[in-house]
């Protein structure tokens, strides 16, 4: 495992190309471009002001740099260095900017959610969406990048419309049965719609494409409901955190519940599968053990409890949670014997978890000078090399998963996997 | 209660006194009324020394005598006049009389009024014990009375409270529904504002937005260098109606080719369920059928497997060949047969598994070892109908041996049990017989052993009674020689010696062992004939047999008819015994016949 030197970015905004072959940092006013494998600076562009937000665009011909405050969006060009568009919200305020699949428009939504605009890049035109809902994820694309689904609020009822990305046709609108809508996500085949209410009521709703309910889920009442919900890779599954501490598991054919999965404080060995194991940062510990549990405030809105984050792994056999209230570990669920399978536990709360996207690879990072990684046959601990104590805040893999940009508070640097992982993972371990 | 307990023996007292005073005022005048009726003893005794007061003074002791027998006649103790009328006198065995009986009647009276004065005190005890019972009881009905009457007031403060309470309640209530209403009327309103508010909020959002158009905000530009071309090089096109269409035919494209490749996977998976079950389906065909002719061949089997013909298993074949075709063709057809089948097939498994099963409980209880199962099913099944078969046999075996024996216990043998013991009791008589043979061997050497002695004896008396003889001969000749007056006496003598002699001596020799050999057995006298006929040859011997009796005893008779023959064996035994003295003092006696012999002479 090899590191690269570090750079400098900030606003955490550092992005490796679709087709992975450019890194694009940002530094202030400045985005800088850069070879993954060289390092070398392709291209440096210079924006109005400190870039808020960037974003590559599909065919990573194309970066998209947002100035929120100004409401100025930047476009800049790789293949012409020179070409430049400047996109400007005016008074009406900017808050989300971001590019449709197609990678010739761009869809802004003003502030207030008062509309979504929808500048294409190919003519000049102009499409106004109206009544964008204010929520948690109110606009998705279809993997394929062939619709939108987008979330609305009219006369005080949810709606949903769905757009075909091609030309902005609005193909269905419908009204939800929910009472406030708090996001919705496609199926990763594009057919299914899952939308969920707000978490005052645990409701999960299954559309077709063509507007029609396939099915809907509430697990319990008067509770809180809905935290987090994620679809496996194949659209077989659809995983549904919530606060309960729970994950259940739906199934794409009946749309039932398949099992759930618990985060308790205590793992037995009855509980866990053959191969559960605790990594906690440098050992591997048999069950039964303690998991630190802090104690939410449930006073307050929005309790530090429950299932905030789900991921499947690329190639849909596992599952990786984290529990709010269990924030220093993260649960590894094989999607196949439907058990546990690993209980990472870190000294301290995990920041942010990614799965390789070629291979059963889990990265994670705490927020210390270490990366963490598991896959079924073990895992590793690497301390990133640097005088100043590089602190690992975010992590992304690379599209071919063999490296791994780590993103700092106001640096970054890239992480290369080898090939051969034993040989180096007994290097790490020796350490 | 402590006060009343204090106070009562006070009472008790105190009427105790009172009651003992009463009773001996009544007891005083219930005397005085006697002294002045029968003027008593006591007085009369004490006041005999006062003249005035006395009763009885010199000169009225007629009158006085008079009186007492009057008085003495109408208490019903007279007739015997104390006195006689004529000349006054006392006469004093009826005066005593009647003061005997006097004193008597005074002292049965004194004890029946001891007795009423203990009557009295007891009664007077217990009356004095009732009052306290009935004070006590008095004092409890009034404590018992106030409690009742605070209890009344208690309970009428409780429903009080009740009362109040259930006011409270209902009007608890009444605030709780007013409360609910409340809230939903505030859940109604607040719901009603948020609409509202959002309502508003979209009217300002709408406006905001007109009122940007409006502006026609100089910002709200895009500035691009050149236009792009399309991502997929195609040209932008117009929208239109068509384009509308499309774009449902291509959703609905989408959805079609995701309903496809659902319904691929599915048929897919469904292939691969088939295949799974077609093997199953043969497997259990496999399984079952080579178990079939085992059941059958069982006939203590009586499983519900049992139940399906052969008939109905070619049919099962059948449907299953049926579904399987059928399956390619049409699923519509196919399915209730399968699940028919399938269902058949999985009863008969069910059911064969639990055959399986309790056979296997079977065997647990069997106690067979764990070996056991590395042998073939079939193996083992037949090893099972055959050890159930012998364990049939045992029992019916067992079954006919208890009803023979009840058999033999109830009546006579049948010939073959009559053989059967027969051969039993000719076994054990043969033992029986070889332990006599044993004994009787034993007792024909005793025999033999006697016979020596005899003949030895007998060798021994033929001597002597040559010697006798000679000595006989001697003396006769020598009798004759000398002739002396007392012939007769000695001729008397001589022939009486002779006699006794020729008794005495013969029978004393062989008595001599008869005693042993009848102590020894007495039972066998019918081998002793035997064995007498075979030592007849001796001439002692016939002697000595006659005089056991063992021969006739013409020959005594004819010889002596003197000789008393014994009547029983008893009577000869006491013979025998008189006779073994004598048989000790043979020799003496022999000696005492020549001293008799000598004695005379």
């Amino acid at each position: 495992m090899n590191f690269s030197e570090i750079f400098k970015q900030s606003n955490q905004l550092c992005r490796i190309s679709p087709d992975g072959r450019y890194l694009a940092t940002c530094v202030q006013y400045r985005l800088v471009v850069r070879d993954v494998n060289s390092l070398q600076i392709l291209h440096l562009y210079t924006c109005l002001d400190q870039i808020v937000h960037m974003e590559w665009s599909s065919d990573s011909l194309f970066i998209l740099c947002a100035m929120y405050k100004r409401g100025l969006v930047q476009v800049w060009s790789l293949e012409q260095p020179d070409w430049h568009c400047k996109i400007d919200e005016g008074s009406i305020g900017l808050v989300s900017s971001r590019w449709s699949p197609d990678g010739r428009h761009i869809l802004n939504t003003t502030e207030f959610h008062l509309r979504v605009t929808v500048w294409s890049l190919c003519t000049k035109a102009v499409s106004y969406i109206k009544y964008p809902k204010a929520c948690q994820k109110g606009i998705d694309f279809s993997r394929d990048g062939s619709y939108m689904a987008l979330a609305e609020r009219r006369d005080c009822k949810d709606y949903v419309s769905v757009f075909v990305c091609e030309d902005w046709h609005l193909l269905r609108h419908f009204e939800t049965e929910t009472q406030d809508l708090a996001g919705l996500e496609w199926s990763p085949n594009g057919c299914v719609l899952a939308v969920w209410d707000s978490c005052l009521e645990y409701k999960v709703l299954l559309y077709s494409l063509d507007g029609r309910l396939l099915s809907s889920f509430s697990a319990y009442e008067w509770s809180l409901g809905i935290k987090s919900l994620a679809w496996s890779p194949s659209s077989q599954f659809l995983a549904i955190g919530s606060f309960d501490e729970k994950v259940r598991i739906l199934n794409h054919i009946t749309w039932k519940k398949i099992t759930e999965f618990e985060h308790p404080a205590t793992i037995y060995p009855a509980l866990a599968g053959l191969g559960l194991m605790c990594v906690s940062t440098d050992e591997i510990s048999q069950p039964p053990f303690q998991i630190p549990v802090v104690k939410p405030d449930l006073d307050r809105a929005n309790p530090k409890v429950g299932v905030s984050s789900l991921a499947f792994s690329a190639d849909g056999r596992y599952l990786a949670t984290k529990n709010d209230n269990m924030a220093s570990v993260v649960w590894v669920w094989n999607m196949q014997k439907m058990s546990l399978e690993a209980v990472l536990e870190q000294t301290a709360a995990v920041r942010c978890f990614q799965w390789d996207p070629r291979r059963p690879r889990l990265a994670l990072c705490t927020g210390t000078p270490r990366l963490y990684l598991w896959s079924p046959a073990g895992s590793v601990s690497v301390q990133v090399p640097s005088e100043g104590g590089f602190q690992v805040h975010a992590l992304s893999w690379h599209s071919n998963g063999d490296s791994l940009v780590l993103i700092g508070k106001e640096h970054l640097c890239l992480c290369y996997m080898d090939t051969e992982d034993k040989s180096t993972d007994s290097n790490i371990w020796t350490k | 209660m402590g006060d009343w307990s204090m106070t009562s023996p006070l009472g008790v007292s105190m009427e105790n006194s009172e009651i003992s005073s009463i009773s001996r005022v009544t007891l005083s005048s219930s005397r005085q009324n006697h002294d002045s009726l029968y003027s008593s003893s006591l007085p009369l005794s004490k006041s005999s020394h006062n003249v005035l007061s006395a009763f009885c003074i010199e000169e009225n002791v007629p009158q006085c005598i008079l009186y007492i027998n009057q008085e003495l006649s109408s208490l019903g103790l007279a007739s015997m006049c104390i006195a006689t009328p004529v000349e006054a006198t006392l006469n004093s065995v009826p005066a005593l009389n009647a003061m005997y009986e006097l004193l008597q009647a005074q002292r049965r009276s004194q004890r029946s009024l001891e007795a009423l004065e203990q009557d009295l005190l007891r009664t007077s005890s217990t009356l004095e014990h009732l009052q306290t019972g009935n004070y006590r009881l008095k004092d409890q009905l009034e404590l018992l009375k106030r409690e009742k009457s605070g209890l009344h007031e208690k309970e009428r403060q409780l429903q009080l409270k009740i009362e109040t309470l259930q006011s409270c309640l209902k009007s608890e209530k009444e605030e709780i529904q007013k409360l609910q209403n409340i809230i939903a009327g505030r859940a109604s309103q607040y719901s009603h504002d948020a609409k509202r508010k959002e309502r508003e909020c979209v009217k300002l959002k709408e406006r905001l937005g007109q009122l940007l158009i409006d502006k026609r905000d100089k910002k709200l530009a895009i500035d691009v260098l050149n236009y792009l071309g399309r991502s997929d090089g195609k040209r932008i096109q117009w929208k239109t109606g068509k384009a509308g269409t499309s774009h449902e035919g291509d959703m609905y494209k989408s959805l079609l080719n995701d309903y496809e490749a659902r319904q691929q996977s599915l048929m897919v998976e469904n292939s691969e369920l088939k295949k799974v079950l077609q093997q199953m389906k043969r497997d259990m065909m496999y399984i079952l059928s080579p178990h079939k002719p085992c059941a059958k061949a069982s006939p203590g089997d009586d499983s519900p497997e049992r139940g399906f013909p052969p008939a109905g298993l070619e049919g099962q074949d059948e449907v299953g060949e049926c579904s399987r075709e059928n399956l390619d063709q049409s699923c519509e057809k196919a399915r209730e047969q399968l699940t028919y089948s399938i269902r058949l097939q999985w009863r008969r498994l069910k059911n064969h598994m639990e055959k399986l099963d309790s056979q296997v409980s079977l065997a647990q209880t069997q106690q067979q070892s764990g070996s056991e199962e590395a042998v073939p099913r079939e193996v083992h099944e037949e090893e099972m109908q055959r050890m159930r078969l012998e364990v049939q046999q045992g029992k019916d075996f067992i079954h006919t041996q208890q009803q023979l024996l009840q058999k033999q216990l109830n009546s006579s043998f049948d010939d073959e049990t009559a053989a059967l013991l027969n051969d039993c009791y000719t076994l054990e008589e043969k033992e029986r017989l070889k332990e006599e043979w044993r004994l009787f061997e034993e007792q024909k050497g005793n025999f033999e052993r006697e016979r020596k002695n005899f003949t030895e004896a007998a060798i021994r008396l033929g001597h002597e009674k040559k010697t006798f003889e000679e000595d006989r001969a001697a003396w006769l000749k020598n009798q004759f020689l000398n002739l002396t007056p007392f012939v007769d006496r000695k001729k008397y003598s001589l022939s009486d010696s002779q006699s006794a002699l020729s008794i005495r001596s013969e029978p004393e020799l062989q008595q001599s062992y008869t005693p042993a050999k009848l102590t020894k057995s007495s039972t066998y006298n019918e081998f002793s004939t035997t064995y007498s006929s075979i030592s007849d040859g001796l001439p002692s011997t016939t002697e000595l047999y006659r005089t056991l009796h063992l021969i006739q005893p013409e020959t005594r008779h004819s010889k002596r008819g003197s000789w008393q023959e014994p009547s029983s064996p008893i009577r000869a035994e006491n013979l025998f015994g008189k006779s073994k003295c004598s048989v000790r003092c043979r020799d003496p006696c022999i000696l005492s016949l020549d001293k008799d012999g000598d004695s005379p002479i």
